[in-house]
Parts: C-alpha cells; structure tokens; sequence
C-alpha cells in the first residue's frame, strides 16, 4: 500500500512521511502531479495561508489530477490543517479564494464563527466525533490532538462533520465525504493518537 | 479546552546534552537523540531543544542532528540556538523544526522577530526571554545563554516582541535554573499580565508542586523542565498526573495502543 505526500512547496512534508513511515507505510515524496497515479492513497499536507496553497496547487498542475484520482478512481484522500481546510469550495483567508471544491462549504476565520478566544487556537485539544467513523477507529472519544490555526472549515452539509474541537466554539476538527477525509488537527505530531488516525486512514478500504 | 503543556527542554552543547545551574558549570548528562527518543515514547507533550553554545561561538544552527531529533519525534519541536536570519529559520523548519525558539538575535535586530512571523506565521516564533533577578529586586533580560546584561525590563521586552509577531514566551529565570527551587512565580505573573500569547514557564522546576503553583498562581500556559527530568525519578507522565489532581487540564495519555 502506497501513500503519496504531495510536495508543492508547502508544509511539514518530513514529519509527514516520517509519521506514515512509523506506522510501517510506504510513504513517497509526490513532487509531480503524474505520481498520484502511481500510487493507492493521497496526502495533501499544508502549513500557511490558503491564497499562497492553492496558488501552488494550480501552479504545480495539481488541482486536476487531484479530482481525476480522487472523484474518477477513488482513491481514498486526506487533507491536513490547510490540507484539510482546501478541500472546500472557497475561503476568504488572503482574499476570497477558490478551493477544491471536494467538500462542501467555507472556510473563516475562527472569530468570525463566533469564537473569541485568542488567535491562533494552538495546543492539544479534544476531538469529540459525532459519528463512528473509520478514521477513528480504536481512538477514545476526548482524546488530544495537536491543533494549529487561524481558520476553520464549516462544511455546508452537516453530514460532512466528522468530529469537533471545542475552543470557546465549536470547530471543524475533522470532515470527510466518501473517499475524502480531511483533519483540522495535525495527526503527524499527534503522538499515539494522531499515529493510530493515519494508520486507520491507510486500514481504511473503499467499498 | 486547550491543555497546559508539560514540556522537558534539551539543552546541547558541542554534541552532548548538558544542564547547569544559573547558567553556569555546564554538566554533561547524556546525548540528545537517545533523550529526545526516550521522551517521544513517554509521550510529552511537546519538546524544546536548544543548542547553548550556538549564539556564544557565533555558530549556525546545526541543522544535520535537528534533522535527526526530529525524525523522533512525533510531537512539535521547538528549536533555539543560533539563529539569527530568515534563512535559519527555513533551514531549521526544513530539518523538522515546528518552532523556532529566537533569543539573543532579537535584541540585535528586533526586526527578525517580525520578519520570521509574518514569514511562517506566530504559531512558529517563539521568543524566549532569559531574566536575571538584581540583589535590589529588578529584573533585567540576557542574552547568549545568560552572559550578556541587556539591560532591558522583561515586561516591556516582552510586550514589543509581542507586537512585533511573537506567539509564544518561553521565559527562562536565570536565577532559579538547575536550582529546582521553583519557579519564579513573581515574574512569571507579572509576563503572563503583560501579554496575551500563552507564556511556557521556565528555571528552578524540582517538584510537581512548583509546576502546580506556576500554572495555578502565574497563568502560565506550560511549564519547561530540564533538571527535575534529568537528576530525579519524577517524570512528564508523573508530573500531569499531579497536575491532573490539582485540577488543570492536561493532556490525556492515549494507553490503547503500543508505542508502535
């Protein structure tokens, strides 16, 4: 089982691999678009702003192979932090900006979906799911996960909503429709937790 | 609920792990990578690494072992030691530094810590502040790893760094290190009023109570220990069980599954 880390010029992609490589995965360095066709499961990792991630997205050739592999041979997908958060429709984070469109829904920033705590929310936080899902497989419910932004995602459709963290509000700590999966948490530096997520997503098999 | 963070710092010097007392007579307790490994499996919450020597011999950050710290570790790295430009800090976060630690490159060029937020965001720039306390009770900031007297009131540096992008405080009391006397609760109260980006409290931890009383008197939002881990048989696990008890939040231990 192979899993490819998309490179397109942002994030942590070496905590990334080394996570999926602990877990005894075969993780590979995706730094052209072609590879995602190589491989049975995709990463989209992201550290910084929404505007400068798509730019890259679309700039590196990204964007359309993303929805061939994922909508047309549905391989099962995994978006982190930005990852996750350009899986929506669009996001006004850097001026209004178009995302993916693989899920449903907006990305704000945090203050403007009613949460006044200090920005941005950083720390180990509890993730509550609202429903049994795969990914969270063997993980207790109110366990920590290590949380890191200005942002979040609210899926339009409710359904999409995997789970929640509650910083004064409640957020968007995980989504996922059908084969897409996305985390606003970073599973990668999530230490056992975070570990178990990911083995969960690579155990997890379309049917 | 964010959780308080119970986090060991590594301090290294020229390839061994070494701790002191009031920054001074450096001893030699182990080697990092086995530390930082032996950490990660007692699953802290987050660790801080900093090469002390770095900023004194005017050395580069060693990027080779930070690469290799982080290859074990599976919880955000913070990084100091040594950086002075932007180009460091891409390096160090290229090597698998969460975080960068920036001390005595502030006060050279309090830009940096402008440049480097506004670069890779606040959640990436800590700013650690070391403090001497003064026979007549005041308080002034050092820097390279406590040899030189800035001459600058921690409170006041405290808040520009804030302004300038900021987003963590890692205060250090010289005075209290390695003394395991406990913290300075006074001057970490009188940062965590001053400013509104969480403060990890640091010097003088020797017990669970001091890294109670930090958090419960001072505000801190994490609480740095070298010494207490090094020299005695408490451990980051015994610590937030203690602090679990006196009613903070901490971090769970996930116990369903093996290290692997």
């Amino acid at each position: 089982m192979r899993v490819a880390i998309i490179n397109y010029g942002m994030g942590n992609l070496g905590s990334v691999r080394r996570a999926f490589e602990e877990i005894g995965a075969e993780a590979v360095i995706a730094n052209h678009p072609s590879t995602l066709y190589e491989v049975d499961r995709v990463i989209l990792p992201g550290v910084g702003s929404f505007a400068e991630g798509m730019a890259h997205l679309n700039r590196g050739g990204w964007v359309s192979a993303i929805h061939d592999v994922v909508t047309q041979q549905n391989k099962p997908l995994l978006g982190i932090c930005l990852g996750m958060q350009m899986l929506a429709d669009k996001s006004d984070e850097g001026g209004e900006t178009k995302g993916l469109g693989l899920i449903s829904g907006e990305v704000k920033r945090i203050s403007l979906l009613g949460c006044e705590q200090r920005i941005p929310h950083m720390g180990w936080n509890e993730v509550n799911y609202k429903t049994e899902d795969v990914v969270f497989n063997g993980i207790p419910q109110s366990s920590d996960f290590y949380f890191v932004h200005s942002y979040a995602f609210a899926p339009r459709d409710l359904q999409n909503i995997v789970a929640v963290v509650n910083y004064g509000c409640e957020l968007t700590a995980a989504v996922r429709n059908k084969n897409v999966f996305g985390c606003q948490f970073h599973p990668e530096k999530s230490s056992k937790a975070g570990r178990q997520l990911l083995k969960n997503f690579m155990n997890y098999s379309a049917c | 609920m964010l959780k308080v963070r119970v986090i060991p710092t590594l301090l290294w010097k020229d390839f061994g792990l070494v701790k002191g007392v009031g920054f001074d007579s450096w001893r030699r307790v182990g080697s990092v990578l086995p530390a930082v490994k032996v950490y990660n499996s007692r699953d802290v919450d987050e660790l801080i690494v900093v090469d002390i020597s770095a900023s004194q011999q005017q050395n580069r950050p060693d990027y080779e072992s930070v690469s290799d710290f982080s290859e074990e570790c599976f919880v955000p790295l913070t990084v100091g030691g040594g950086i002075t430009e932007l180009d460091d800090v891409l390096h160090l976060l290229h090597s698998g530094a969460d975080k960068v630690s920036i001390n005595s490159a502030a006060f050279v060029n309090p830009k940096i810590i402008d440049i480097v937020a506004a670069k890779f965001g606040v959640q990436c720039t800590v700013a650690s502040i070391d403090v001497r306390q003064f026979e007549d009770g005041s308080y002034h900031c050092f820097s390279h790893a406590g040899t030189q007297d800035v001459g600058r009131n921690p409170v006041d540096w405290a808040k520009e760094l804030v302004s300038r992008g900021a987003g963590e405080i890692l205060l250090t009391s010289i005075n209290r290190d390695g003394t395991m006397k406990g913290y300075d609760i006074d001057l970490t109260e009188r940062i965590v009023k001053s400013v509104d980006v969480p403060v990890i409290a640091s010097g003088g931890a020797g017990n669970y109570q001091h890294m109670i009383d930090v958090v419960l008197q001072a505000g801190a939002s994490a609480v740095a220990a070298a010494s207490i881990f090094h020299f005695t048989e408490q451990t980051p696990a015994g610590a937030k069980s203690a602090m679990k008890l006196a009613g903070i939040p901490i971090r769970q231990n996930f116990i369903g599954l093996n290290s692997k």
